[in-house]
């Protein structure tokens, strides 16, 4: 047993550690979450000029090859800095899907893109009423001519407002929740029919839902077989679990930090508050919370990249289900041990808290993945 | 042993639902039940009607305009108005200063402030808390200094909940620097007009203006404006807070958001049918439903108690603790109901005269806003930590 990285993957986490200790002030990061991007442009352009966009990608698309650790390693640092960069949403989850379900052709046409950070994709998998079920969908897609015409609308695709792909799921056949009869559709955001209802995010990220009106697409935006991408989706989606899981474990580590600090520094009754009991043992929980939720970080990227069974699904499902109560947590009793200040806009604190609130409700919070792995349980 | 309503408490609600049902306008219950922010002229035309009817002053003796109502028949307008949306009365002037100034004050204050609170013309807010003075409320260091017939005020207050309406303010402030800290402590009513005064906002992690910064400097406060004795406004703040700690179990306030959550959990959608159908969601609505319960019922046993009059002790504490933490949970739970939906955050749905189409839907728009927001509830009115402090040692002698 070993749970050190390795000379490169510590290398991989030091270089991104040191990008975003440099470019990722907190006042930084409120100004880049207001432009019209809603991230960094410029920061983005220095993680794909580095190498970082292509890391999960093969050497001939000038990655190499990372698996689940080298991901987490990227994405645990992009955590810390609380980034807005669309990481997780085109590197991880769009390139992947991409990855998997495309042909050589749509292969070649987005993924040396996207790895090299040129091109951004999003991912429209939800809708209004699918909750956090991927299955449950009802945006339908008839073969058209030579090609399809897809109509309905996907919730709460996190970067889709200034995506250049959207990967959209939409259903071919059955009926909603079949897992079967879902196809995927890699759209161009340019295409006639799409409306973007772009909005900012509680966690001063940006998105929108996509409304697809007639939307006419050629066969070749088609990814994989027809109906068969739930595969792919389930698969892709446990990768990004992975991811976001690593993300998380970077914004606890930063919010107990600040928490701890803020213990030792502020007196009340002539003693740092961190001399009282009550205090202490809530922030030794924080701490407990906080290795319970690397503990499972590290376990799911161990997965990530593994072979899809019932074992990978439970362990996915775990780790997102303690992430997921570990954020609120530590969200939630962090702002409790600050007091005020640890509700202000002013204070960086309270950026990490509603971020880790917000981790909950993608892809899917503890109540969800507590119910799947429910039913995934073994009975011995 | 008996838990039902006597007649006459029936028929008092009766008359309270009668006259919410008449009196209570749509609009600003639309505005309070879908957890909208209420502006400045809602609260004051709410206070009118209120006043009008007699029923603004709830803690005040009926010389000074109050209306004298058994803490049951408080306690049943507290349900029936918050069942019914009605806003919740800004406590610092009606609650909080004006109890101090009637069993305290001068004569000349009684006759200039009351009326004035009664009419809405002044608006009051609280200078307590300070940057370093938190939970240790006796530490703080807002100077006022005796000069001839003025009190030359200097320092800082914060967390001043809605200072930006206020013209008034109470505070706080040490006069005596060689005594215990407790008792260099006077309390002082201050013209916000008054020069040297500035509020600057305090935006909270949900976006919004609720809270202020408050400086003073070489802020002349004529000697009249002092409350009781010279250092001894400890006393009287000790018991404003009673009064401050006896709303915050908020058992009404937790009913209606019950309600809210029920409704929005019932048009949410979960694997095609009602998320409120099913068993793992339904069952945490319920465990909170029975905590309320309880909550409730204990609520009502203290509110016996002091029946015969006086204020609830160290019960009250534990009444904060529970009754903040139960409505903090339902809050969490209206955020899991919302799913992805507690994602985007579109500031323009939050304004009731809003006309274009919610992106989800009327009831989710505000809920994750409200859910941060709510973090406050464990926060102010004396930390939880504070209140259980209060109840180790006054209850348990610990």
């Amino acid at each position: 047993m070993d749970f050190r990285l390795n000379e490169e993957q510590q290398m991989l986490q030091d270089t991104v550690a040191r990008l975003v200790r440099g470019e990722y002030s907190f006042e930084k990061r409120l100004e880049y979450s207001e432009t019209d991007a809603g991230f960094s442009v410029d920061f983005w352009k220095q993680l794909s000029e580095l190498g970082l966009t292509a890391v999960p990608f093969a050497e001939e698309l000038g990655g190499f090859g990372g698996g689940g650790v080298e991901v987490q390693s990227v994405m645990t640092e992009l955590g810390r800095g609380l980034c807005l960069e669309p990481y997780l949403q085109s590197v991880i989850f769009g390139g992947g899907l991409i990855s998997q379900a495309g042909n050589d052709s749509q292969k070649e046409t987005w993924l040396g893109g996207i790895a090299s950070g040129e091109l951004q994709a999003a991912v429209a998998l939800q809708e209004p009423q699918s909750f956090y079920n991927l299955s449950d969908v009802e945006t339908r897609a008839e073969q058209n001519g030579d090609g399809y015409l897809l109509n309905g609308r996907k919730a709460v695709v996190i970067g889709g407002h200034c995506a250049d792909v959207i990967l959209v799921s939409a259903r071919t056949s059955g009926e909603s929740r079949d897992t079967g009869g879902i196809s995927l559709f890699a759209l161009k955001a340019d295409t006639a029919g799409i409306e973007r209802r772009e909005y900012p995010t509680t966690d001063g990220f940006k998105g929108c839902d996509l409304i697809l009106n007639n939307v006419q697409v050629s066969a070749d935006a088609l990814l994989g077989e027809e109906g068969n991408a739930f595969e792919a989706i389930e698969y892709q989606s446990g990768r990004a679990i992975a991811a976001l899981c690593a993300e998380a474990v970077g914004v606890m580590e930063v919010a107990n930090e600040l928490t701890l600090d803020y213990l030792k520094q502020r007196k009340q009754f002539g003693i740092p508050i961190g001399k009282f009991q009550v205090l202490q043992h809530r922030m030794v929980d924080m701490m407990s919370e906080l290795e319970q939720a690397r503990s499972m970080a590290i376990l799911a990227a161990s997965v990530a990249d593994a072979e899809q069974n019932d074992e990978r699904r439970r362990v996915l499902s775990a780790a997102k289900n303690i992430i997921g109560r570990s954020g609120q947590f530590i969200s939630e009793k962090g702002v409790q041990s600050h007091g005020g200040i640890g509700m202000t806009w002013e204070y960086n604190f309270a950026h990490y808290a509603k971020r880790l609130i917000m981790i909950n409700h993608q892809l899917g919070d503890d109540d969800f993945h507590l119910e799947r792995h429910a039913s995934l349980l073994q009975a011995h | 042993m008996n838990m039902n309503y006597t007649a006459e408490e029936l028929a008092f609600r009766n008359e309270v639902r009668a006259f919410l049902d008449e009196k209570l306008p749509a609009d600003l219950a639309a505005k309070v039940k879908g957890l909208r922010h209420l502006s400045k002229e809602d609260h004051q035309r709410w206070q009118q009607i209120l006043c009008k009817q007699g029923w603004y002053a709830t803690h005040w003796p009926e010389e000074y305009g109050g209306v004298k109502w058994t803490p049951v028949q408080k306690h049943i307008w507290d349900e029936e108005s918050c069942r019914y949306g009605a806003p919740r009365s800004i406590p610092f002037g009606v609650n909080m200063v004006a109890p101090v100034i009637i069993k305290f004050g001068t004569e000349e204050q009684k006759q200039a402030y009351l009326p004035r609170i009664l009419s809405g013309e002044d608006w009051w807010c609280q200078g307590y808390s300070e940057p370093g003075s938190g939970s240790d409320l006796a530490s703080l260091k807002t100077r006022a200094v005796r000069q001839g017939d003025h009190y030359i005020v200097n320092g800082q207050k914060t967390w001043t909940t809605l200072g930006q309406h206020a013209n008034m303010i109470f505070c706080l402030v040490r006069t005596n620097t060689e005594v215990k800290s407790q008792e260099g402590i006077s309390f002082l009513l201050i013209d916000m007009n008054t020069p040297g005064i500035t509020v600057r906002p305090i935006i909270t992690l949900d976006g919004e203006h609720e809270v202020n910064e408050v400086f003073f400097e070489d802020v002349k406060v004529p000697v009249e404006n002092l409350v009781g004795e010279e250092d001894k406004g400890w006393t009287y703040a000790k018991f404003l807070l009673t009064y401050e700690r006896t709303g915050l179990a908020g058992i009404g306030l937790s009913k209606a958001a019950l309600t809210h959550l029920k409704e929005l959990a019932s048009r949410r959608i979960k694997n095609g049918r009602p998320l409120i159908e099913d068993t793992s969601f339904s069952q945490r609505i319920a465990q909170i439903e029975i905590d309320l319960t309880a909550a409730t019922i204990s609520n009502l046993r203290i509110i016996a108690a002091v029946e015969g009059g006086g204020v609830p002790g160290a019960e009250s504490s534990m009444l904060k603790v529970r009754g903040t933490e139960i409505r903090q949970a339902i809050n969490d739970l209206a955020r899991r109901a919302i799913g992805p939906y507690a994602i985007p955050f579109v500031a323009e749905e939050l304004d009731l005269d809003y006309d274009g189409d919610f992106l989800s839907d009327e009831n989710a728009a505000p809920v994750s806003a409200h859910y941060f927001n709510n973090r406050k509830l464990s926060i102010f009115g004396g930390s939880n930590e504070i209140q259980k402090n209060i109840v180790s040692k006054m209850i348990l002698g610990l």
